[in-house]
């Protein structure tokens, strides 16, 4: 069932409006459980998109082995995404830095006070999000180390690649993330692909992961797949940021989630109207590229990728 | 005067990202003035502009007080400034949101760190700034309540108001947070307007400016003193929120006293023309800040009002 979880006009004839579609067990027992599937907070991140339908159409296929609540929330930035904006559109702001928001704020602080009014008390939130229009992303999820405890079980059972626990920053305390595990609503965020497009085949893993995370929670008595082990990371010591080193074009040599030796390269910055090569980009460890650019224009600085070391055989 | 290169950065096709500063006097670092760090800033890089122009002809007039170094940098972002785009031109990030920044790190967490690099010693440090909404302001130094501050200080401007603002998480990556961790002096100057120049505000700032390094004993500058400056937290403004989306129309300016009950503006209705909204001073006060933009949203604070203590 469709249900708008806030709304409020718009300055010209237009009615906002956040909406989620809650199925459910035809017959709800006591103690049942709910899991919360959401997506684009960031208006330019639309993997999300398919993971929602894709786990609609194969819940409705079964929908008698359903034991619980689903919650699917498709768009809490519906502007942005309408409008390919990141943020939200008018206010210049990032809505991930909005939460848990104030009922009698203004627009934006009210419809972030909404969202987690009604997603706390979920015994599971997936967050999904898809990097940026710059980065491509193996499907991973992060954990503020102080939530990991409760977090990192979930998220071995949710069949990513790649788990990162990295540290805490006052910046983070703002997201929607945070702002629900800390009192107490588990969110796991997923990371996974890039911005404006869709990967179907991280979709679908991604939704293997749901089904087999309902099943744990027993909102879910259908068969699942297993799911994969993922590569645990908890040591700052262990990612490794490329930067470019001089304004350019990147032109990639290698293929994301490929393992590389200290020292191969990993791609070129090229300046097209001298036709020189301006930098080549190469390993400085042994390690596994997790995170690979790509849009191609970089500055000096840009992210060109992050590798994880330690991880070989 | 000398002109030299804070910070800079090649591009590809664009001319080299060139963070340009200028500096008076040799010395100790007393004073560090930073103008437009976002792309709509440009009351911001004018008021920074005019402090070069009048610091200039005080040099040639010999009242720079010897030993005190001064460095004005008018813009941290001409990039953004020339493509007429808020936030950084490629990944749309604020500098303003990056500080210290890193060297190793991204474009603008490096712009950050390379200007902060520069900057960070300074006695005080100045910073003309801008509101995440668009809007018109009462001109007024601004300080973060960081435990550091010094509202004392502050009132040396002698501009009409201080406030101490509450920190709230995004801020400790402001310039002006950082500045105080890091033991300057830090005070941003907000005048009426952003991204039109409004030289009445911005010639009172510049005032307020050499008042302050007057009485600091960095220049010699003998002018009136200003207001006594009224101290007040944004906690203890009182906003006015609009239950309508709509036009907006006020009826009252930044600046103007307004009664209890006193009307302050309409909403109307955007087809019908009909006013479906009217905002009405729910205090004694003066009207500190006003959205300026013709639409509004409904539950938007359009105006903050400071209360009158009398």
């Amino acid at each position: 069932m469709i249900k708008t979880v806030a709304s409020m006009e718009l300055p010209v004839g237009e009615k906002f409006k956040i909406q989620k579609n809650r199925i459910e067990a035809e017959h709800l027992t006591e103690g049942v459980k709910r899991i919360s599937i959401v997506t684009g907070i960031h208006g330019d991140e639309l993997e999300g998109q398919y993971v929602c339908f894709e786990l609609l159409r194969r819940i409705r296929q079964q929908e008698e082995k359903l034991a619980g609540i689903v919650d699917i929330y498709p768009a809490l930035n519906p502007l942005g995404i309408d409008s390919i904006t990141r943020g939200i559109p008018a206010f210049d702001l990032d809505m991930n830095r909005l939460f848990p928001g104030n009922r009698d704020g203004n627009m934006t602080e009210y419809l972030a006070s909404e969202i987690i009014q009604d997603i706390t008390g979920s015994d599971l939130v997936l967050d999904i999000h898809a990097s940026n229009i710059f980065l491509t992303e193996i499907p991973q999820i992060r954990i503020n180390e102080l939530h990991r405890e409760k977090l990192v079980p979930l998220a071995m059972e949710s069949n990513v690649d790649f788990i990162w626990v990295h540290g805490a920053s006052t910046v983070l305390e703002a997201t929607f993330a945070h702002s629900l595990n800390s009192i107490g609503t588990p969110v796991l965020v997923v990371e996974m692909g890039v911005g404006m497009r869709i990967t179907k085949a991280y979709g679908d893993q991604m939704v293997d992961g749901i089904f087999h995370l309902m099943e744990k929670l027993g909102i879910w008595t259908g068969n699942v797949t297993p799911v994969r082990a993922p590569i645990l990371s908890d040591d700052p010591e262990d990612v490794v940021y490329l930067n470019a080193s001089v304004g350019g074009v990147f032109l990639p040599d290698v293929r994301h989630w490929e393992r590389l030796r200290k020292g191969e390269r990993i791609g070129r910055i090229i300046h097209p109207l001298s036709g020189e090569v301006l930098d080549e980009v190469t390993s400085p460890v042994d390690g596994i590229l997790f995170t690979i650019r790509e849009y191609p224009v970089v500055d000096e600085g840009s992210l060109v990728g992050r590798l994880l070391r330690k991880k070989l055989e | 005067m000398r002109k030299v290169t804070v910070y800079e950065i090649k591009g590809l096709y664009r001319d080299d990202f060139r963070v340009n500063g200028y500096e008076f006097g040799e010395g100790e670092k007393a004073v560090c003035i930073v103008g437009s760090m976002r792309g709509n800033e440009i009351q911001q890089l004018y008021c920074c502009s005019q402090m070069v122009r009048k610091l200039k002809q005080m040099e040639q007039d010999g009242k720079l007080v010897s030993g005190k170094k001064i460095l004005v940098i008018p813009c941290v972002n001409p990039y953004s400034m020339n493509t007429q785009k808020r936030f950084w031109s490629v990944d749309n990030t604020d500098i303003n949101r990056m500080f210290p920044g890193y060297s190793e790190g991204e474009t603008t967490q490096r712009i950050a760190e390379g200007v902060f690099a520069v900057i960070s010693e300074y006695q005080f440090g100045i910073q003309f700034t801008s509101f995440y909404m668009p809007g018109e302001f009462m001109p007024h130094v601004r300080m973060m309540g960081t435990g550091f501050e010094d509202t004392g200080l502050a009132r040396q401007f002698g501009m009409p108001y201080v406030v101490i603002r509450k920190v709230r998480p995004y801020d400790t990556t402001t310039l002006n947070y950082n500045w105080q961790i890091w033991e300057t002096q830090a005070f941003s100057i907000y005048t009426t307007t952003t991204t039109r120049v409004d030289k009445k505000s911005a010639g009172e700032a510049m005032r307020g400016i050499l008042n302050f390094l007057n009485k600091q004993g960095i220049v010699e500058y003998h002018s009136h003193d200003g207001y006594i400056s009224q101290v007040v937290k944004d906690t203890d403004m009182v906003s006015v929120r609009t239950n309508r989306s709509g036009l907006f129309e006020p009826t009252v300016r930044v600046g103007d006293e307004v009664s209890k009950g006193q009307k302050l503006a309409y909403i109307y209705d955007s087809f019908e023309g009909e006013v479906i909204d009217e905002l009405t001073a729910p205090v004694e006060g003066i009207v500190f800040f006003m959205h300026s933009e013709p639409l509004t949203y409904s539950n938007t604070a359009v105006f903050k009002l400071v209360v009158r203590n009398e």
